[in-house]
């Protein structure tokens, strides 16, 4: 069966928040759209994204990393917001494993909002029905685009590819690789969700380098006989010892 | 529970176990949709994009998979375009200041296009008809500053500039005076090969999507990426070392890791005696006129040699001095000699290393902050990786030589640098400093190294000039000259007899010698002085000179509405030109409203800043993609239709009639000279587009680029594409192209004699002009052949006890400059902006995050909330730039976070130093090069007084709508090009 899923490279994001404002151009003027802003030009403005991007400073000076974390919904495989859903709203896609909203059905109650542990639902002020990420499934089957084209709108835009988008239930899939091979893991496990959605850590690059490398015997001091050589008044056996 | 739905509740059909909403069903019915390819301008990228229409509107806007910039991608900001498209910041007709108002009270009524052009053909007329210079034009980041340049020039003003000498002059100059080629748009990081990258002080706007994508390919195939900056955000969040450094001390590590590079004999020596004058002799005689100059010797020079190769090495084969690069010899890099005549001579490389003695890893300690144990182990890993893994590429090349080599090599070692090195006061010598150490390392134009893009690699210093006469300003005339050029030494200042500055901002005066770019920083306070004269209109396109753009803005704001004592304002006209209701619009007394990316076309020259890649030059086009929205009028057929008005020999005829239909009819026709087949655009030329670079004009060219997804690309040949500074073959190509006027060899310059030049000078040696008395001393001291670390002049100056801190600005990615808040999704991520503070420094000041706080500097001081920061070097304070905005202003309601909570740091920085003893002030800038040292500034924090407003000071009278706006509306529901569509008020 297959779960369609984005695998987030932690190792490579670096906030630009490209995948924040595609999702919303494409989404506003497609299925779920319009996404709504409330105050767009004036205090406080506030309005429905399906993605966002929160950084975080982890540690202490200097010992700190500054950490890019996209987050939206993370299609889980047993999604705590479909049963208690009252109107049925929330379902999950047999076909893919796409979670969706009826945006029909919904009576905007926010119980979901409530169940999910991820804070994935942006409820809509102006529609009052909630809304979330649908991995664009108004493109990613859509005949008319190319098919390198029909993929989520922000795996699209990424600058970094940090966003790898497939089936996580096929092993031989791009992102079943990866979260196999660059340690990918699931979002607080323990709320048992099962989330479709991986990230896949930092790593990172380290250089060793041993003192006997920083000498060759190529090195262009000697060429230009400048290699430093010993001071004849250093310290010596000689100064104690005469054996 | 509430259910704010009930009606709909029982419309609903529960029990159906299908659901109701089909998301595959198209959202609006029979659609007519179109995609039209163009460049994207949400920031300077210049992304190919696609923009899908639905009914006319905008759809979205996604990256052009076939384009060699982006590749598909695409940024925040570009996915935003339309939120500026129908931004209701948008000016919509042309405006002149009420009679009877006051400047900046926001008075505006509508005048016709016809009037506007009457009025300033008028205007212009008669200034142009007694003294041009009266006239100044000076542009933002706009892309077209080869046409505004050509306007400027024809008009015959020397009163132009762009916004570069308070951008980023210092990382262009600094590095084209040293190795021929910059960073962005004239290069950078081979990524693909390299190994090792390290980057510096990078603000994250800059290069953005190309960076992005570059950046990741490296890490994930293993490439080690270290970050030097004070902060840490954006790229250098994923790098695997992050070396938190003091602001303004960069130079001082890259000088010891150029001694600790050559203490090692981590230098690629072959690199170093082939391509760069290391090996050249010194004339050392104090005495002597060429003290400090290379010693030439007899070789006739050939007509028309730029640099000619008659320098001398002392050979170690032969163990006497010989013409440069003479087959078999090899020379000396340590050492000192004696000529016949008895002139001491010594090699450059000698001096590098004499000047860099003292510059140990444990001095730079003190300065940076950064450890003298982590100073070596960088330029270990530096020299280790460039030699011991370098590359060898199956590709045979030619040296201007004639040498035939059977392979390119190079050492993956790279770097990128922007503001963070440049915007400080000794930023040109600290990127010097740079540009030596990457040469150490035998990085240039190599692969995995710093690779060039055309049209760069140039001569040192390139050919272009500015006229170095006052006689070059004549009425009715073209400007006798370049208004921006590169001095090559004294003779070529553009001064008067009395060493006095030509142009407004003082620009290739004695004051700021290199200002490559001008001192756009400078203008409104120069002309509000007069000194050193007056001026009559000044126009500005695309520039918020009223804000973020502008130093000691609050000062500055008053200076543009001050007056004379008959009543005048001290700066008499003031036109400005842009898309956007902005701080500077209020100051203007006409306002000429531009079109957006989308309504216009444009061209990313070769004559400008094109977008060529490291295998060849590119170049692209913006086309039309909507009509024009209200009255707007594309700034280029503004100046074409005013060139064309007032009789500028390019835009007319030599009957004085009108020579070009519009802008594209100007793009393709025009040419450098008559004949010389050199134009706006280097694809599809010729007349039917069989020619590249060079060609007659086609008439169908515009339809070639659109075709072609709106860009040129032209690979080079493999063997072309590598060591173009001395690359036979490319050169020749360049040549024959007519993007330079020379071939020969260009030397890296690790010794400047350029810069000797004026030192000389400034000693009373030189046979060149020499600077006035009271400027000889600052010549002397900063125009050093070789690279030195000085602290900031600002520094220098402030009470270092009373004002602890640095502070410094950088910008999001998700914003450019100042554009994006009128932008409804782009302010949602970044509405108003904190100080960030290091939460230690915080907790010393007894600030608790989230606190509102005054930051201070010796010359004014800022209100604005505090945030704690663990990725911050703990002696300084930063902040988002331009998120801060006045009130009311870009169409925000004047209660918008952005005036509120947000706050802009400009207030207290000064664009002009102290006083000096005579009372003069300098800019506040770099005393080579003219930049804005935006990051010189020293400040302090405390927490603001329990009772004070929670607002941001200071605070302006909130600016107005102007005729021809839309409100704001309080919903925003946008739905492109369909009947969901719901803007409700």
């Amino acid at each position: 069966m297959t779960q369609l899923a984005l695998v987030i490279d932690l190792n490579v994001c670096v906030g630009c928040h490209a995948c924040v404002t595609s999702c919303k151009e494409w989404n506003t003027s497609g299925s779920a759209g319009p996404l709504c802003d409330e105050n767009p030009y004036g205090a406080d403005p506030t309005g429905t994204f399906f993605n966002r991007v929160q950084t975080f400073e982890i540690g202490q000076y200097p010992n700190s990393e500054t950490l890019h974390f996209p987050k939206s919904c993370l299609h889980c495989e047993d999604p705590p917001c479909v049963p208690v859903c009252p109107t049925g709203a929330s379902y999950k896609r047999k076909e893919d494993g796409i979670v969706l909203v009826d945006y029909d059905k919904c009576i905007g109650c926010k119980y979901c909002t409530w169940a999910c542990p991820y804070g994935a639902r942006e409820f809509d002020e102006k529609a009052k029905v909630m809304k979330k990420c649908t991995l664009c499934v108004d493109r990613i089957y859509d005949q008319s685009l190319d098919e390198i084209d029909r993929k989520p709108s922000c795996v699209k835009a990424c600058p970094t590819s940090a966003r790898l988008f497939g089936d996580v239930h096929d092993p031989e899939s791009e992102i079943s690789k990866a979260i196999r091979e660059d340690g990918g893991y699931a979002l607080m496990p323990e709320w048992g969700t099962h989330p479709a959605n991986h990230y896949l850590p930092r790593r990172k690059t380290k250089l060793k380098i041993h003192n006997d490398e920083l000498e060759r015997a190529d090195n262009p001091l000697k060429v230009d006989g400048l290699l430093p050589k010993p001071n004849k008044n250093d310290p010596s056996m000689d100064d104690v010892s005469a054996w | 529970m509430c259910f704010d739905n009930l009606d709909n509740l029982a419309k609903k059909n529960l029990m159906s176990s299908t659901p109701l909403h089909d998301p595959f069903a198209p959202p609006v019915a029979d659609a007519k949709t179109e995609v039209r390819n163009t460049t994207c301008y949400m920031c300077a990228c210049r992304c190919g994009i696609r923009v899908h229409l639905r009914n006319g509107e905008v759809r979205y806007i996604d990256g052009n998979p076939n384009h060699p910039l982006n590749n598909g991608v695409i940024c925040a900001k570009g996915s935003s375009g339309i939120m500026k498209q129908y931004s209701p910041a948008r000016l919509t007709k042309p405006l002149r200041r009420k009679a009877g108002t006051e400047r900046g009270a926001g008075e505006f009524e509508e005048v016709s296009w016809e009037e506007t052009f009457s009025i300033l053909g008028e205007r212009l007329g008669k200034i142009r008809a007694t003294d041009p210079k009266k006239f100044a034009l000076f542009t933002g980041r706009d892309q077209m500053q080869a046409l505004t340049g050509l306007f400027a020039r024809q008009f015959g003003t020397p009163n132009y500039a762009a916004h570069g000498g308070f951008c980023s002059v210092n990382m262009a100059a600094g590095m084209i005076y040293t190795i021929g080629g910059s960073f962005w748009e004239f290069g950078g990081p081979d990524l693909e090969r390299s190994k090792l990258f390290i980057m510096i002080g990078t603000a994250e706007d800059h290069h953005s999507n190309p960076m992005k994508v570059a950046l990741s390919k490296f890490k994930r195939e293993g490439g080690r990426f270290i970050s030097i900056n004070p902060v840490r955000t954006g790229y250098s969040a994923i790098a695997d070392e992050w070396v938190p450094i003091r602001p303004g001390t960069d130079g001082a590590l890259m000088l010891a890791l150029i001694h600790e590079l050559i203490a090692l004999g981590l230098y690629d020596r072959d690199f170093l005696v082939r391509y760069t004058n290391s090996g050249q002799l010194v004339n050392l005689d104090a005495a002597h006129d060429e003290f400090g100059m290379f010693v030439r010797t007899e070789v006739p020079e050939e007509e028309g040699c730029y640099d000619p190769q008659n320098k001398l090495w002392w050979d170690r084969n032969t163990n006497k001095p010989v013409v440069t690069h003479k087959e078999g010899a090899d020379p000396f890099l340590f050492g000192e000699f004696k000529l016949s005549d008895g002139t001491p001579v010594k090699p450059a490389f000698q001096l590098l290393k004499e000047r860099v003695e003292d510059y140990t890893p444990e001095w730079a300690e003190q300065i940076t902050g950064i450890s003298a144990e982590t100073i070596r182990r960088l330029a270990h890993e530096m020299g280790i990786t460039a030699r011991d893994q370098q590359i060898e590429l199956p590709i045979a090349w030619t040296d201007s030589w004639g040498k035939e080599h059977d392979s390119v090599t190079g050492n993956p070692v790279s770097f990128h640098a922007m503001r963070g090195l440049a915007a400080h006061s000794n930023g040109f010598q600290t990127i010097r400093a740079l540009s030596i150490l990457m040469t150490l390392l035998g990085t240039i134009d190599r692969p995995g190294g710093f690779r060039h893009k055309t049209p760069f690699p140039r001569p040192i210093p390139p050919c272009a000039r500015t006229p170095n006469d006052p006689r070059a300003v004549q009425p009715n005339s073209p400007l006798d000259g370049m208004a921006l050029g590169w001095p090559s030494d004294p003779d070529d200042l553009f001064v008067n007899a009395d060493g006095t500055p030509v142009r407004i901002d003082k620009a290739f005066s004695w004051e700021y010698p290199l200002s490559v770019h001008g001192l756009m920083h400078n203008v409104i306070t120069n002309a509000w002085r007069g000194d050193p004269y007056k001026i009559d209109t000044l126009l500005l396109f695309m520039a918020n000179m009223a804000w973020n753009s502008s130093m000691n803005t609050s000062e500055v704001r008053k200076m543009l509405v001050d007056k004379e004592e008959d009543g005048g304002y001290k700066i008499p006209f003031i036109v400005v030109c842009d898309a956007f209701h902005s701080e500077t619009t209020a100051f203007a007394d006409l306002i000429l409203p531009d079109t957006t990316y989308l309504e216009r076309h444009d061209v990313m020259s070769m004559l400008d800043r094109p977008i060529s890649e490291f295998d060849g030059p590119v170049d692209s086009v913006r086309i039309p993609v909507l009509p024009p929205t209200g009255e707007c009028k594309p700034f280029q057929e503004v100046l074409i239709e005013l060139g064309t008005r007032l009789k500028l020999p390019a835009f007319v005829t030599k009957e004085g009639q009108r020579k070009y239909r519009n802008y594209p009819d100007f793009i393709v026709n025009w040419e450098t000279a008559p004949g010389s087949g050199i134009g706006f655009l280097s694809g599809w030329r010729g007349k039917g587009g069989e020619k590249t670079m060079r060609g007659e004009p086609n008439p169908n060219q515009w339809e070639m680029y659109a075709k072609n997804d709106c860009v040129h690309h032209y690979k080079l040949p493999r063997s072309y594409q590598f060591m173009r500074n001395w690359n036979k073959g490319y050169l020749e190509w360049s040549q024959r192209m007519g993007i330079t006027r020379y071939a020969e060899p260009i030397l890296i310059h690790l010794y400047s004699e350029v810069l000797q030049k004026f030192r000389l000078a400034a000693q009373g040696k030189s046979i060149t002009r020499q600077p006035p008395a009271h400027l000889a001393k600052r010549v002397e001291t900063y125009f050093d052949p070789l690279p030195f670390y000085y602290e900031p002049l600002e520094a220098q100056t402030s009470d270092k006890l009373k004002y602890p801190l640095s502070a410094l600005t950088q910008r999001p990615m998700a914003m450019y400059h100042s554009w994006d808040s009128q932008n409804a999704w782009l302010r949602q991520i970044h509405s108003h902006n904190y100080l960030y503070v290091n939460s230690r420094t915080a907790k010393d000041a007894g600030i608790a995050d989230g606190d509102w706080i005054w930051v201070e500097s010796q010359w004014g001081k800022v209100r604005c909330m505090a945030s704690y920061s663990e990725s911050l070097e703990p002696g300084t304070v930063w902040t988002w730039n331009a998120i801060g905005k006045a009130a009311g202003a870009w169409n925000l309601t004047p209660d918008a976070n952005e005036s509120q909570q947000g706050f802009l740091l400009n207030h207290i920085i000064s664009e002009e130093l102290p006083a000096q003893a005579d009372g003069k002030r300098f800019s506040n800038s770099d005393p080579i090069t003219g930049q804005a040292a935006w990051y010189d500034v020293r400040v302090r924090i405390y927490k603001a007084e329990e009772g004070e407003p929670e607002q941001t000071s200071p605070q302006f009278e909130p600016l107005k709508k102007y005729p021809g706006m839309k409100e704001h509306p309080s919903w925003l529901a946008y739905f492109g090009g369909g009947k969901k569509k719901d803007n409700a008020k």
